[in-house]
């Protein structure tokens, strides 16, 4: 019945075995999520429940000369209408939500708009109704006047001298200072420089440049945004919404509405997709409003085309990549300007695309410019490895080109050239260890890496980089007479976290798996925890879940030595026994030790609060891929008949979920690369709103996705690498170089679709 | 403003009826009228199959019929796949291959699979692959989920052999 | 969405009546893939009343002898038409389409008649049942009328229907010996797309020669394209490339496409030639498997 081959599917490079790590137990959620049990974000329900309509704009760039919402509101069955104007005046600050720094002026317009429409669909007023349909319609009697402005839809468009204006108020910061007088689109522009860039140039003996342009793209989860709110008579505000993090969530409502942290409390529903785009809030703080005007709960979701147009996509670029080398291969210099659109406001992932350029080559000479430039289209948000997929598209099909003209095996010059513990990157940071080695040799001895390729067919090769992030997680364990842990932790589990940080507490107390009853629950019931993003959730909170466990570990030995009256150190637990190390009849099982809490002293409760750094902790995670691609010559399609994708895990605690965050990243990282882009008409509208013209990728535009799992221990204890976001950087650039590779044709640009391809054909010929 | 309609059908085995608009689709009769949540709505215009319900023995997508058709049909949604306390072997097969992430898709690519496998007890990947192309996954790379199909295919005829 | 009234009819009668009626302002329910999604996005604001076709026993039947040919209900959906093997093998180019258009789901609900009433220029269905000189049967106030497939399309969107005017059927005449046709579209997935052009296409065979073609095109004119002048040209000729040649470059001529989110002109008129020498190919070997 499976499928049958002459090679392993799915390898793991395992150094070290574990009781419980490494092994695949059924998720704990998992019954709730097959039977359709499972609460998500729209499916939240309370008597007297209203439904909320997001009226949005349908111009680009446009002064919001007036609104009028009387009619709306005279409207039967309409409770509330709400604009901008309802929102709590603020002073400016920076917020950081978690891989994502905004202000809080720019979040509030970006939430309702302010004076402007700064794209398709920036939300402008919301009504509450007695349901959808009714909200939708009345929605439609509000008056707005428009004046319609120029709008600028890339990051070349915006940076022009005479390009129209989204914000008045903007000055660029360059490299380090406010340039002061005339406005601009730049929000800033940094630079980051190591050795002596032209001396590295002149020592080349080949220097390649080019030029690349991608297009905006989305996370395109299935589950569109959603968010309840209940602004109660007592003045505390519940929210039930799909987060990425509940904390975040209720901070950022808590600033843009000028409430302290404690009247709100964040409920998170299950969540259905994020990869980073829900970690912004959009709806909360507009259900919010509408619950505090009508008196009675409200819920606002999402349309399919809302989620498109007005949620946070991962941005265009424009990008040129120069690399100089020798004749044996050693890279002299690199040198990358990094132009990214952040939508509407400040905030594009250029600075953490200028962190992954680079980042697989140990290159004494480099310089990085990173521009941020505002253009009217909605605010960006992370999405999986945000900025780095850009900058690889770039980076790994110049050094591809680099290998050919030197004659050198594309691994081996990446492996001649690749990042090792203590290599410094152009942006200062210094590797810890790190797998980049690794991963290139693992690729190079799969057996895909030598198998016979057919007509019209070719392979291509790229690594790719994340720095993975740190942050906060609280987890809570208290110990049941029947030995099992009830486990509870802040972290939305978007992907089967639950298992993954239930796993590490089970390993320390050498419990099974099974044995852990893990919950995520709301922000009044444990303590702060960062997003669910960042390949943070099984590293940190997976961390402090240790701690915690390690903290029950203890006081369980404290209570054994009280039973047995000897020594605490005189016990270990070993494989989920107790046992005295100077008398081998004294020993208990967790059970059993478990059932004896109450009689002996009470039960114990575990806790641990973990700051688990900030960025490029344990040193990230590298991620290469190996693609064959088959393009008709005729019609420029591109079919991928094979794909492995290799990563660092550090340590996999559930295989099955790393190789599912590989796989799952690898396919975006096709869709980006093949046929996803908002597709936008001159006035500056996206035409393909609609999952059907969107196209991402259907199972039957697939192969089966080979992994191999590296493990490289991290600094964490045991060993963990964050495996949710490196595998999206290196598709793109893998595919275009297996697209060279069949065709002759160098892909400059994204999507590299059937119409693309053709017309380079075209071109070219 | 005219009234609603009174539909009967029988859903999950039971006898349902229920007050819709015309204008209501089956997903929403479902979820807001009925209370049945398990089906999902992720595009509302039949592309991501999120919302996929059995309808006298052929999968739909709710979200493009209407509540008011429903009268008369016979349905089957995520809620009435496992039998009493038992998992059917394709939410089993689903859950020991890992083949959900998020799960927001798992609803419908279950209804899905378990047409399939009726339909096709033995069914190749690419079958699978073309029967399934209606059922977006945005997480799994739908590598697990072939996977998880094959291995219910397995199970299922083992049940019956 | 706008509130709308439902109507189920139980006879042509009754549905032709509740049309004239309305005079404009209903539109008749089959499949619903596309109507519904046309209501929730604003594009029939004037519209309020929905007539469900499903229930009048015309519009659901498939009836086929080898003899008469096939008449297809206008709401019959596109899986009961390749699950009937007799059908599958005399209308290649109907399953061609049937088992594209959509996924399964969609082919669960949507209906030819509902595809060539709703008038896209990228329509999956039209351009096969041109290629299998398929005419449409019509009821109105006034009677009935038959349209030629090719001829019911009036522009995007719109079609040569009538007030009060209903599709009841398709008919589509028997295969001759000799006879093959195919659909094939260009998408960039596999599945779950819209064409970026399409070619519908069919040929009867006599000693080797081609001794009568039909090709008809989508997604590259207003409407779906019948280019009849292929079938003049190529009648006679050897089923050789030269010919296939021949065919493609007269297609790419005829083809009048714009440029938007799914192709741009150039690439579309490419594809024509392609899809018209690829798609008489496999009508070709079909006609041959069949001689």
């Amino acid at each position: 019945m499976t499928t049958t081959t002459d090679y392993e599917r799915n390898v793991i490079l395992s150094s070290v075995d574990y009781n419980v790590l490494g092994t695949r137990p059924i998720r704990h959620d998992g019954a709730d999520k097959v039977t359709g049990r499972a609460l998500y974000g729209a499916d939240f329900d309370t008597a007297g429940l209203l439904i909320g309509h997001v009226l949005r704009s349908p111009h680009a760039h446009a002064n919001i000369k007036s609104i009028d919402t009387s009619k709306a509101e005279a409207t039967e069955g309409v409770m509330a209408v709400v604009t901008f104007a309802d929102f709590p005046s603020v002073k400016d600050a920076a917020l950081d939500l978690g891989e994502e720094v905004t202000t809080l002026h720019d979040l509030q317009a970006n939430i309702l708009a302010r004076h402007k429409a700064l794209y398709k669909g920036h939300a402008i007023a919301a009504v509450a109704a007695v349901n959808a349909h009714a909200a939708e319609q009345a929605a439609k009697l509000i008056e707005v006047e428009y004046e319609v402005l120029p709008p600028v839809m890339t990051a070349p468009q915006g940076m022009a001298d005479d390009a129209p204006i989204l914000h008045e108020s903007m000055r660029t910061n360059e490299l380090g200072e406010t340039i002061k007088g005339k406005p601009s689109n730049i929000a800033q522009h940094f630079q980051h420089v190591k050795g002596d860039i032209d001396k590295g140039f002149a020592d080349a003996d080949v220097v390649i440049e080019r030029e690349f342009n991608t297009v905006t793209v989305h996370q395109g989860y299935i589950e569109p945004h959603a968010a309840a709110a209940l602004w109660n008579n007592d003045g505390r505000l519940h929210i039930w919404c799909s987060t990425q993090g509940a904390f975040p969530a209720r901070d950022a409502t808590a600033e843009v509405l000028r409430l302290p942290v404690s009247q709100v409390r964040v409920t998170p529903m299950e969540i259905g997709g994020g990869f980073g785009g829900k970690i912004p809030v959009y709806l909360e703080p507009v259900a919010a409003l509408l619950s505090k005007k009508s008196g009675r709960a409200v819920k606002v979701v999402m349309s399919r085309a809302d989620v498109f147009e007005a949620s946070g996509p991962t941005c265009g670029s424009n990008m040129k990549v120069k690399v100089g080398a020798k004749n044996d291969g050693s890279i002299t210099a690199m040198q990358a300007y990094l132009a990214y659109e952040a939508g509407a406001f400040a905030g594009s992932p250029v600075g953490a695309g200028a962190m992954c350029v680079f980042a697989a080559y140990d290159v004494e000479n480099a310089v990085i410019d990173g521009y941020d430039v505002v253009v009217n289209k909605p605010k960006t948000a992370a999405y999986r490895a945000p900025g780095a997929p850009n900058a690889a598209f770039a980076t790994e099909q110049v050094v591809d080109e680099l290998a050919q003209q030197l004659g050198i095996d594309p691994l081996d010059l990446r492996l001649k050239n690749a990042s090792t513990e203590g290599t410094r990157r152009p942006d200062g940071t210094v590797f810890p260890r790190i797998g980049c080695v690794e991963v290139l040799e693992a690729m190079k001895n799969h057996p895909h890496y030598s198998a016979p390729l057919g007509e019209h067919q070719g392979r291509g090769v790229a690594i790719g980089y994340w720095f993975n992030v740190g942050f906060e997680s609280s987890v809570n364990i208290a110990v049941n007479a029947d030995g099992t842990i009830t486990l509870v932790e802040g972290s939305t589990d978007i992907g089967g976290s639950r298992a993954s940080i239930a796993m590490q507490a089970a390993e320390v107390l050498g419990i099974p798996a099974e044995s852990v009853r893990p919950s995520v629950v709301d922000t009044d019931s444990v303590g702060y925890t960062a997003v669910t993003g960042g390949s943070r959730t099984t590293y940190a909170t997976g961390w402090a879940a240790y701690d915690a466990a390690l903290d029950v570990k203890t006081q369980m030995i404290e209570r054994a030595a009280t039973i047995w009256d000897v020594s605490a150190d005189d016990i270990e637990l070993k494989d989920g026994v107790f046992q005295s190390s100077s008398d081998p009849e004294l020993n208990m099982s967790f059970n059993d030790l478990a059932g004896q809490l109450a009689g002996s002293g009470g039960p114990i409760v575990g806790r641990a609060s973990r700051n688990a750094g900030g960025m490029g902790v344990g040193g990230g995670s590298f991620a290469g891929n190996i693609v064959d691609v088959e393009v008709d010559p005729q019609t420029g399609k591109t079919s991928v008949t094979r794909f492995t994708v290799v990563q660092d895990a550090g340590k996999a605690i559930h295989p099955s979920y790393v190789e599912g965050q590989m796989q799952g990243g690898s396919v975006q990282g096709i869709g980006w690369a093949l046929n996803e882009e908002y597709y936008m008409t001159e006035d500056g509208a996206m035409a393909n709103s609609t999952l059907l013209d969107y196209r991402m990728p259907t199972s039957l535009d697939l192969p089966m996705i080979d992994t191999v799992i590296v493990e490289v221990p991290s600094d964490h204890p045991f060993g963990v690498r964050g495996v949710g976001e490196a595998n999206i950087v290196p598709p793109t650039p893998a595919i275009a170089n297996a697209i060279h590779g069949a065709t002759g044709i160098r892909m400059d640009r994204l999507p590299m679709s059937p119409v693309a391809i053709m017309e380079e054909s075209w071109k070219q010929s | 403003m005219p009234g609603k309609t009174y539909v009967q059908t029988r859903i999950n085995g039971e006898s349902v009826d229920f007050l819709a608009e015309p204008r209501q689709s089956l997903l929403e009769c479902l979820r807001d009228v009925i209370g049945l949540t398990g089906t999902k709505e992720g595009c509302n215009d039949g592309n991501c199959g999120a919302c996929t319900v059995d309808m006298d023995g052929r999968i739909v997508t709710s979200c493009l019929v209407l509540g008011v058709e429903a009268e008369g049909k016979e349905i089957t949604t995520i809620e009435g796949i496992a039998v009493g306390s038992e998992l059917h072997p394709v939410q089993q097969a689903f859950l020991e291959n890992a083949a959900l992430q998020c799960g927001i898709c798992t609803p419908g690519f279950i209804v899905a699979t378990k047409a399939l496998l009726e339909h096709n007890p033995d069914p190749t990947e690419y079958e699978i692959r073309f029967w399934l192309a209606n059922n977006l996954c945005r997480c799994t790379g739908y590598d697990k989920i072939i996977r998880a199909v094959q291995d219910a295919a397995a199970r299922m005829q083992g049940v019956s052999a | 969405m706008h509130w709308i009234d439902f109507a189920s009819p139980h006879s042509v009668r009754e549905a032709v009546d509740l049309l004239n009626d309305a005079d404009g302002k209903a539109r008749v329910l089959a499949g619903g893939t596309d109507l519904l999604v046309q209501l929730r996005g604003g594009r029939f604001d004037d519209v309020n009343l929905v007539i469900d076709g499903k229930n009048i026993p015309e519009l659901n039947e498939i009836t086929y002898d080898p003899e008469g040919g096939l008449t297809l209900g206008a709401a019959v959906p596109c899986y009961r038409m390749y699950g009937n093997a007799a059908i599958s093998r005399a209308y290649p180019g109907l399953i061609d389409s049937a088992s594209l258009i959509g996924g399964t789901q969609i082919q669960g609900r949507a209906s030819f008649g509902g595809n060539l009433c709703n008038a896209t220029p990228s329509a999956d269905s039209i351009p096969a049942m041109i290629a299998h000189s398929a005419v449409a049967n019509v009821e109105g106030p006034g009677g009935h009328r038959h349209i030629a497939v090719e001829d019911f399309c009036a522009g995007p969107g719109s079609n040569a229907l009538g007030r009060g005017e209903l599709l009841v059927s398709i008919s589509f005449p028997a295969p001759t010996s000799g006879f093959g046709a195919n659909y094939m579209r260009f998408i960039p997935r596999n599945e779950m797309d819209i064409a970026v052009a399409g070619a519908g296409t069919s040929v009867v065979l006599e000693n080797g020669n081609i001794k009568s073609a039909r090709v008809a095109l989508s997604a590259v004119a207003p409407v779906p394209l019948y280019v009849d002048a292929i079938g003049d040209a190529i009648a006679g000729k050897p089923a050789d490339e030269e010919t296939l040649a021949e065919a493609g470059q007269m297609a790419k001529d005829a083809a009048t496409p714009i440029t938007d989110m799914r192709g741009t002109v150039e690439y579309r008129k490419h594809l024509c030639d392609v899809l018209t020498r690829r798609s008489l190919q496999i009508a070709i070997d079909r006609a041959k498997e069949n001689a």
